[in-house]
């Protein structure tokens, strides 16, 4: 494999730079007194430069973003800079391997970027579920605190409990704010009424991790990474029926078949490729077709999919897809804030009409019938979580279409037990269990 | 430092102390033997000046606030796709085998609790197996045996 430039993970060696020492031995904090010495706008300029679009999956350009946000002698509130270290989306383990290796990178990009948007707070809000990721973080801040590296900028990290939806960035604001975390109806944008109704950026990990390199290299230098759509490096996850899974931080543009044959090591056991999910279980499937199909934002929308969070998923031959499509529908029913009826019920529909189909229970109509749920769920939703079933649904569908057909012509699923994901159990009860104890509260 | 004031404390890291409602509970949940019982909620919502009811359609909310007891130690096992893969489901099997319960539930002596969990955002090292909160990596269902004997045993 060839050197890849290593931007978001540089200086680590494949190791983690935990002690602020070697970070700072190793030009740590050198971007930091350099943004800082420079007018904000001239901070969003870089990042303008640089081409850095969000890593969390919307891809909206940063530096845009943050000239969103009102400046203070517009807007006399105090203005918030969110991390989104929600990472939940089923196929992408990035933001955590980034925290754990490179955190100093992290919280200095951080303060950058709080710079830029001349705010002097920063939460940062990461899923319950990270408990080391979260003692690192938290560690490395006080190291931080002990060398006055914060500049008067509070940073307050605030755990998650337990909940996807929280990294809808709205969702997010809600939940940080000590509600339930579901989505607001946007506009007004969190860039306008944020986290307490004031002027936020709600920025993904990797996002503001890269934001250290491109004050350190220029915006410039870092927009030469990569191709033209979407420049600089992204870490890809890569996970599933594949020989090398990991995180590899590669220039966009890469091909599917380099990262999963020449880095990922092809598939594992020696079998035969059937699907790739490209940027976590939200995006369109694709096929051993596309394989030669580039790693970057419009090339997967070429291709009918999406770089989404850049979780790639390899499945191999020995997958049913009506069983894909069940466990993948039954995330999204058991992450649906309920809040809206399309996603709350459609969901839920959809599973059932995909275990429908798997039991050999389904007639044509009940095919039909799915399509047409997805397509009274596609577009009619709050936020796009709903949507992301659907999306998700329809493709398997579309690209196996045979296979669908062959569960409903049989009556039962051709693997006879023995797809990779038979059996597969969806979250067990026990977070359903909301019951007598509680009674007394509720009455 | 007894829980209310440790509420205390944590009201003041935020501009709104209505923010500091999660982290309470989670503190809260963990002076209680790692489950929100109503007098627990009680005295979170008496911490941050909010009503039992508030603090509950809160912890009910979120996965991670246990509204029945749970056993000592907390067994969870992603069963998304990525672990599905992996073998994930064998895993399963292989602690039910082992602990004598079923996914979704506590064992009689309330040593063991154990679960499925969606995407614990690990799907390079599936099968990820979370004992209380920290993950094991790359867990087969062979290995199924020895991590019960440690837990067991600790
Ligand atoms: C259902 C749902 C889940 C999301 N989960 C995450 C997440 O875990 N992490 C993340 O950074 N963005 C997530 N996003 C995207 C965020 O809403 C937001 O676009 C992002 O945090 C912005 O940061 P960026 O511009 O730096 O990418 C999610 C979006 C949706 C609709
Ligand atoms: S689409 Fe689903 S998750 Fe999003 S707001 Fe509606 S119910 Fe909630
Ligand atoms: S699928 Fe198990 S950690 Fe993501």
């Amino acid at each position: 494999m060839p050197d890849y430039p290593q931007i978001v993970f540089a200086g680590t060696d494949g190791g983690a730079v935990t002690d602020i020492d070697d970070y700072v031995g190793a030009g740590g904090f050198s971007a930091l007194p350099k943004a800082r010495a420079m007018a904000p706008d001239d901070v969003i300029a870089e990042l303008d430069a640089s081409g850095l679009r969000g890593r969390g999956g919307a891809f909206f350009p940063t530096g845009r973003k943050w000239s969103f946000v009102p400046k203070p002698e517009a807007l006399a509130k105090p203005h918030y800079l969110v991390v989104n270290a929600d990472e939940s989306e089923p196929g992408s383990f990035k933001d955590r391997e980034i925290m754990l290796r490179v955190p100093f990178r992290f919280l200095e990009g951080c303060l950058i970027a709080a710079h830029g948007i001349q705010s002097q707070h920063v939460f940062i809000y990461i899923r319950g579920e990270y408990e080391r990721e979260f003692e690192v973080l938290r560690d490395a801040l006080e190291a931080m605190r002990a060398r006055d590296l914060l500049g008067g900028v509070t940073v307050v990290i605030h755990r998650g409990a337990g909940a996807y939806i929280c990294g809808e960035e709205t969702a997010l604001l809600e939940s940080l704010e000590g509600k339930r975390g579901q989505p607001r109806t946007k506009p007004p944008f969190p860039a306008i009424a944020g986290l307490y109704a004031a002027p936020t950026a709600v920025n993904n990990v990797e996002s503001i991790t890269t934001v250290t390199p491109v004050l350190e290299m220029g915006g410039a230098e870092y927009a030469k990474l990569g191709v033209e759509s979407s420049s600089g490096t992204r870490v890809f996850s890569l996970s599933g029926d594949v020989v090398n899974p990991g995180n590899y931080e590669l220039p966009h543009g890469i091909s599917m078949r380099e990262l999963v044959y020449d880095i990922g090591g092809g598939i594992a056991n020696g079998r035969e490729l059937k699907a790739i999910i490209p940027g976590g279980s939200s995006t369109s499937v694709l096929t051993a077709d596309d394989i030669d199909v580039k790693m970057d934002f419009t090339s997967l929308v070429e291709a009918g999919s999406s770089i989404g969070s850049a979780g790639v998923i390899v499945i191999d031959d020995r997958c049913c897809m009506v069983q894909l499509g069940i466990r993948v529908s039954q995330f999204y029913e058991h992450e649906s804030c309920g809040k809206c009826t399309p996603c709350r019920v459609g969901t839920k529909w959809v599973t059932q009409i995909l275990q429908k189909i798997e039991d050999g229970r389904a007639g044509q109509a009940d095919l039909d019938l799915l399509l047409s749920v997805c397509d009274r769920i596609l577009g009619k939703c709050l936020c796009p979580l709903g949507d992301s079933d659907a999306i998700a649904v329809l493709s398997y569908v579309d690209k196996f279409r045979d296979e669908y057909q062959t569960h409903i012509d049989l009556g039962r699923c051709p693997f006879d037990g023995a797809s990779s994901l038979e059996g597969i159990l969806a979250p067990s009860e026990l977070h359903e269990h909301h019951g007598h104890e509680h009674e007394a509260i509720r009455a | 430092m007894s829980v209310a004031v440790e509420i205390q404390k944590l009201r003041t890291r935020y501009p709104d102390p209505l923010s500091a409602v999660m982290p309470a509970l989670q503190l809260a949940q963990a002076e209680n033997g790692g489950w929100l019982s109503p007098d627990a909620i009680r005295e979170v919502a008496a911490a941050l000046d909010l009503t039992p009811a508030y603090c509950l359609s809160i912890a009910s909310f979120y996965d991670q606030y246990y509204l029945e007891p749970v056993g000592r130690r907390r067994i969870e096992v992603c069963t998304n796709v990525s672990c599905g893969l992996a073998g994930a489901q064998q895993v399963v099997e292989a602690f039910e085998r082992e602990l004598g319960i079923s996914a979704g539930s506590t064992s009689e002596d309330g040593a063991f609790t154990l679960g499925t969990i969606e995407c614990l955002g690990g799907c390079g090292w599936a099968t990820i197996v979370a004992v209380d909160n920290r993950h094991r990596l790359r867990v087969k269902a062979d290995d199924v045996p020895g991590i019960v004997e440690e837990l067991r045993g600790a």
